[in-house]
């Protein structure tokens, strides 16, 4: 066992302490403790990972350790992180901090709530640190089952529907992905499932034909890819406060992350040939889902069409298959989590205060709720891509990288996802101006309190590290961009 | 010159102490916090010019001096964005001008804003507004000038969405920053073209006049165009839209919306410059690789001009009269760059431009002060509740007087000088456009004193409030005369010594046919403005109704908002947004709840043959084998 595996066992060891704990007050002890520890834990990670590098280690994967699982079939437990994970450990870390304080007087069954909550956070750790494709999946399937229950036991709306949607879905993702990974496993020849090792082979090119659609659209289901997105919002729209945060902020990423680590990793000959249908798929995306949520009037199903906006992105850069809009893409996958988690949960709290999300039915709130409407309207700036804030570094990495492609193809699909810049602040100013600006029409709505301590904390962090981000993106965007090197690399045989 | 740096991050942590403290500051503090760190920054400025531009001479050429340079963020071998300090002559000049009006609005607030509810929070804007806007202005590159053109966009959102109770104020606010947003998509575009290309963002090798940073752009077109001329294109329509030129011109007006003293700021004297500053930083570029580009500018500029004067001459809220003016007095700067070359005299051009860029600053601030102080007092807008208040304001009535005189172009005021140089070169370029030019300046003189004798002169109106008006505190005085001050004497600055295309020396000769000319416009001008308005008369009546078409159409801004309206409702939110929205409900999301239905009525169908029945089973299975037995038996 190597050390990385400390990320799935702490939330372990919170589900154990979750078990025994009696009254709110130790489960809300066990939980924040654990949430904690997790984010010392990235902090230590990233530093650890930055001083080795720093030390010249130059291995693709650091940290890395194999045990033989199961032998019969190969399968390992390979562990290993570079850049890219480290990245995205330190994004999952504060996620699933700040949903704990988001969800601190969750109602009704806290204890229940937080196991699958923490269950949840096993299998995003794990994928994030796994460089075995079948323990990959394996967590990938451990993070998918528990969103059912969390949707299904603890949301809102038309909950059930919702649940089942975003279950089936994303099954439905999976099963393609099973299929991928096991045709990638054995057309490569390789001895282990292990990324590593299958990249070093090289997988017949008419293999690759099938493979790469099945995975890329088995990930690109998760990453909310035109037309397989809509899970997304009636998932999110009848999802309890955390797990959208969760979801949206860690879970979403998860697609992202796969599609750059196993599609393009290990079948670069089919990522340059077969990219452009993604791109095409991926560049509606980013516009359908901007022009979408322009018309939205429920404040979950807005953020959700945003969040199919902006993860097309994500996946948008990928294929662009270059180190600069790569990085960007990676750099999107963070601000995106950080920004919708932020959305969320403030929705969240707005919610909790007002009992509706129909921005016609709210208006005038800044006046009662000054904490959380600053918070919304930063969260707004981040989002439509204001300096300072994370989402102008990672889109303009993304369009700096993409208009290095210099055929008209590229270009003209590059323009258009440029336009996303207009309509996203259309859709944000929309809001901004129906719910927090004007006059109170409610009357019920001139008593309200504004957040409470916790709620504060979970915002407050959340902004910070927007800020952070944006404000110094130099060695968060070195760190990743010589990660995606060989990927790169491959790409350029 | 470290302390330059200075100047930028003071406002900066200005923004951030006042925005976390609010309202746990007393108003007073907040205001006195603010008004002191523009202050000190104000100082600092008028250090580094005087320093700058006695020191940093070099054979008679001003050096461009970088005392600070970052790398921000890397993106590939050659972009990177950099954040930096870059002193040239047009930069300190900026640096004056943005200061010196900021600080006198923000000791002009503190009086205006009195008793406003977020008053702590109307400082901290104007902070992080006078950040972003020196951000701007010092930039080194051109990706450091997008993202504090984005800054200065948000503050100016914030800032006229002040009064976020008010739904006219929040739809201004929003309509002012998409509006923008929409140009500086062409901008974010046109950067990224030339960065393409030239594999740099930094004004300084853009500028060198290197000809192998353009090395490949040579035959690149596309849609007959070269591809220099797309990109410069583009990025000039992002300052188009930061400086209102016609389409993008129709945010400004409702941007009228925010304080009084906001509008002076932002929305007169500094951000709508910044597209003038924009195609003058990247001027040497557009003169050499883009010369079709730089005379559309001239061209836009001029017809942008025309038009918001004439809107300007039927407007009756005084903020919107001041503020179609000021969208015409940009036009003039434009029409400035558009028609100069470079060097010495071919430079002439660019150089009044910067100067009228300069006193138009100081007068128009000075007019919305002025604009700010007349509606503290009446407490309206509207020039018909006005008149005949010089009796009570005389300050005010003064100032606003030398204000209106420089616009008009009256010698000695600041505004004959650099709105002469602007004609002598547009004469220079082109006789036809210099006459157009000289009957807009006409128009000018016009509608500015219309303004002037409709506040001031005539008979008192009965008043919204009971009440006499009265003089405006000392506060907001103070900045009016010195402003005033500043008005009636820049004229005389050898501004050709300071700021020129070739950074070299240049003496302004005037050119006294033009002078002559434009100032006997202006007389006459201000004549039948005299006429019409300083009594009351019939003929503006008349006038309205001899020219009922043109008079309504003007009124209504020739109905650009209209067209605004209709594509932004009904195009893109009925006939692309809603449709979408239904598309992705009805087909996409129908389709997936399709294969879940598909699955569940199967096996509603199927759920039969697992009934459990023995019965049942026992029968098919009979049927079963006797219909294999018929099989194997008949086939």
């Amino acid at each position: 066992m190597n050390f990385l595996s400390i990320f799935v066992l702490v939330p372990a060891l919170m589900m154990m302490g979750l078990y025994v704990s009696k009254t709110r007050k130790q489960i809300q002890f066990v939980t924040a403790t654990g949430a904690s520890i997790l984010m010392i834990l990235s902090g230590v990670i990233t530093y650890m990972y930055l001083s080795e590098r720093a030390a010249g280690n130059m291995a693709e994967m650091l940290f890395t350790a194999d045990t033989v699982w199961y032998a019969p079939f190969n399968i390992h437990y390979s562990v290993g992180i570079d850049g890219i994970s480290v990245a995205m450990l330190l994004l999952t870390s504060i996620i699933v901090f700040t949903g704990v304080f988001a969800s601190w007087k969750i109602d009704p069954l806290p204890k229940e709530f937080f196991l699958w909550y923490c269950l949840l956070s096993i299998g995003v750790y794990g994928f994030f640190i796994s460089t075995d494709m079948f323990t990959m999946f394996m967590y990938y399937e451990i993070a998918l089952i528990p969103m059912y229950l969390l949707i299904g036991v603890w949301g809102s709306g038309r909950k059930e529907y919702g649940a089942m949607k975003l279950t089936l879905m994303l099954m439905g993702g999976s099963a393609l992905l099973l299929v991928g990974i096991l045709g990638i496993y054995y057309q490569s020849g390789a001895t282990s499932m292990n990324i590593l090792e299958i990249a070093k082979t090289t997988i017949p090119i008419q293999a690759q034909y099938y493979l790469f659609p099945l995975t890329f659209m088995g990930f690109g289901v998760l990453g909310a890819m035109f037309p397989f997105h809509t899970w997304s919002p009636d998932g999110h729209a009848s999802a309890p406060t955390a797990v959208s945060m969760l979801h949206a902020g860690v879970l979403m990423k998860l697609g992202g992350y796969g599609c750059f680590r196993v599609a393009i990793y290990l079948m670069p000959q089919a990522a340059h040939e077969m990219s452009w249908i993604f791109l095409v798929l991926t560049g509606i995306s980013v516009v359908y889902g901007a022009f979408s949520a322009i018309v939205q009037t429920d404040l979950k199903y807005i953020n959700a069409y945003s969040s199919v906006s902006h993860c097309g992105l994500v996946l948008f850069a990928i294929l662009m298959l270059n180190q600069t809009a790569m990085t960007g893409a990676i750099l999107q996958m963070l601000s995106h989590g950080l920004m919708t988690a932020l959305f969320f949960a403030l929705i969240g709290m707005i919610y909790g205060r007002t009992h509706t999300r129909l921005i016609t039915e709210m208006s005038g709130l800044m006046k009662v709720l000054p904490f959380l409407g600053v918070s919304y309207v930063i969260a707004g700036l981040a989002s439509l891509g204001l300096p300072s804030l994370s989402g102008f570094v990672a889109e303009m990495t993304i369009f700096v990288g993409s208009f290095q492609e210099t055929d008209t193809f590229h270009r003209v699909l590059t323009i258009v996802a440029c336009t996303s810049i207009v309509i996203t602040a259309v859709y944000i100013l929309r809001v901004v101006g129906k719910i927090l600006f004007g006059v109170i029409q409610d009357e019920h709505h001139k008593h309200l309190t504004d957040a409470t301590w916790f709620e504060r904390l979970s915002v407050v962090t959340l902004i910070i590290a927007i800020f952070a981000l944006g404000s110094a993106p130099f060695w968060i965007s070195n760190m990743i961009g010589e990660s995606v090197l060989p990927v790169v690399t491959q790409l350029a045989k | 010159m470290q302390y330059t740096l200075l100047i930028v991050l003071l406002p900066l942590i200005s923004f951030i102490f006042l925005g976390l403290m609010d309202s746990k500051l007393k108003p007073k503090v907040a205001g006195i916090i603010g008004t002191s760190v523009l202050g000190i920054i104000t100082a600092l400025s008028y250090t580094a010019a005087f320093e700058y531009f006695t020191m940093h001479k070099i054979a008679g050429v001003y050096e461009r001096l970088i005392p600070l340079h970052i790398e921000w963020v890397r993106f590939t071998e050659f972009l990177h964005i950099d954040l930096g300090i870059l002193l040239d002559p047009i930069s300190i000049m900026m640096l004056v001008v943005i200061t010196t009006v900021s600080f006198m609005v923000n000791l002009y607030s503190t009086s205006y804003m009195h008793g406003e509810k977020g008053f702590q929070r109307y400082f901290a804007f104007l902070s992080l507004f006078t950040f972003s806007m020196l951000g701007l202005v010092i930039a080194t590159n051109i990706f450091q000038m997008y993202i504090f053109w984005e800054l200065v966009g948000v503050s100016s959102y914030l800032l006229i969405g002040f009064y976020y109770t008010k739904p006219s104020a929040v739809a201004a606010a929003k309509k002012a920053f998409i509006v923008t947003r929409f140009a500086d998509l062409g901008f974010l575009v046109g950067i990224l073209f030339l960065s393409f290309y030239t594999k740099t963002f930094d004004f300084g090798i853009l500028t060198s006049g290197n000809p192998n940073v353009f090395a490949s752009t040579v035959g690149v077109s596309f849609m007959g165009l070269s591809v220099m001329s797309w990109a410069m294109g583009l990025i000039f329509i992002g300052g188009a839209g930061k400086s209102a030129m016609f389409p993008l011109q129709i945010w400004l007006p409702d941007a009228m919306e925010g304080p009084t003293p906001v509008s002076a700021l932002i929305h007169a004297a500094t951000m709508v410059v910044a597209g003038v500053y924009l195609v003058a930083r990247l001027f040497p570029v557009y003169e050499v690789y883009a010369p079709d580009v730089l005379h559309g500018i001239a061209y836009i500029g001029a017809f942008t001009s025309l038009f918001a004067a004439v809107i300007a001459c039927v407007q009756t809220d005084i903020k919107r009269v001041l503020a179609f003016s000021t969208i015409s007095q940009i036009g003039f700067m434009m029409v400035g760059l558009g028609v100069s070359g470079y060097g010495a005299h071919e430079g002439l051009g660019y150089m009044a431009s910067m100067f009228h860029l300069f006193t138009h600053a100081m007068f128009k601030a000075l007019l919305f002060l002025g604009a700010g102080s007349v509606i503290h007092a009446v407490h309206s807008n509207e020039m018909k509740d006005m008149g005949g208040l010089r009796k009570y304001m005389p300050i005010t009535n003064y100032t606003f007087l030398i204000a209106c005189l420089a616009i008009a172009g009256i010698y000695p005021f600041s505004g004959f000088f650099s709105k002469d140089e602007i004609l002598a070169a547009t004469f220079e370029f082109s006789p036809y456009l210099g006459g157009v030019m000289s009957i807009i300046a006409g128009l000018t003189a016009f509608y500015m004193f219309r303004l002037y004798y409709s506040i001031f002169w005539g008979k008192g109106h009965k008043h919204a409030h009971d009440h006499t008006p009265h003089e405006s505190p000392l506060a907001m005085s103070i900045p009016l005369i010195f402003l005033a001050v500043v008005t009636i004497f820049a004229g005389f600055i050898p501004f050709g010594h300071f700021v020129t295309s070739d950074l070299a020396n240049y003496d302004i000769h005037l050119d006294m046919t033009v002078a002559v000319m434009s100032v006997s416009i202006a007389i006459f001008s201000i004549g039948i403005a005299t006429l019409m308005y300083r009594k009351e008369s019939k003929i503006p009546n008349i006038m309205g109704k001899t020219f009922s078409h043109l008079h309504k159409s003007a009124s209504n801004r020739f109905y650009i908002d209209e067209v605004y309206i209709f594509i932004t409702k009904k195009i893109i939110f009925k006939n692309i947004s809603t449709p979408i929205a239904w598309f992705d409900k009805h087909i996409i999301d129908a389709t997936m709840d399709g294969f879940a239905g598909v699955t569940q009525w199967t096996s509603v169908k199927i759920k039969g043959f697992q009934s459990g029945q023995v019965q049942q089973y026992a029968y098919i299975f009979l049927l079963g084998t006797l219909i294999i037995a018929a099989l194997v038996l008949f086939v």
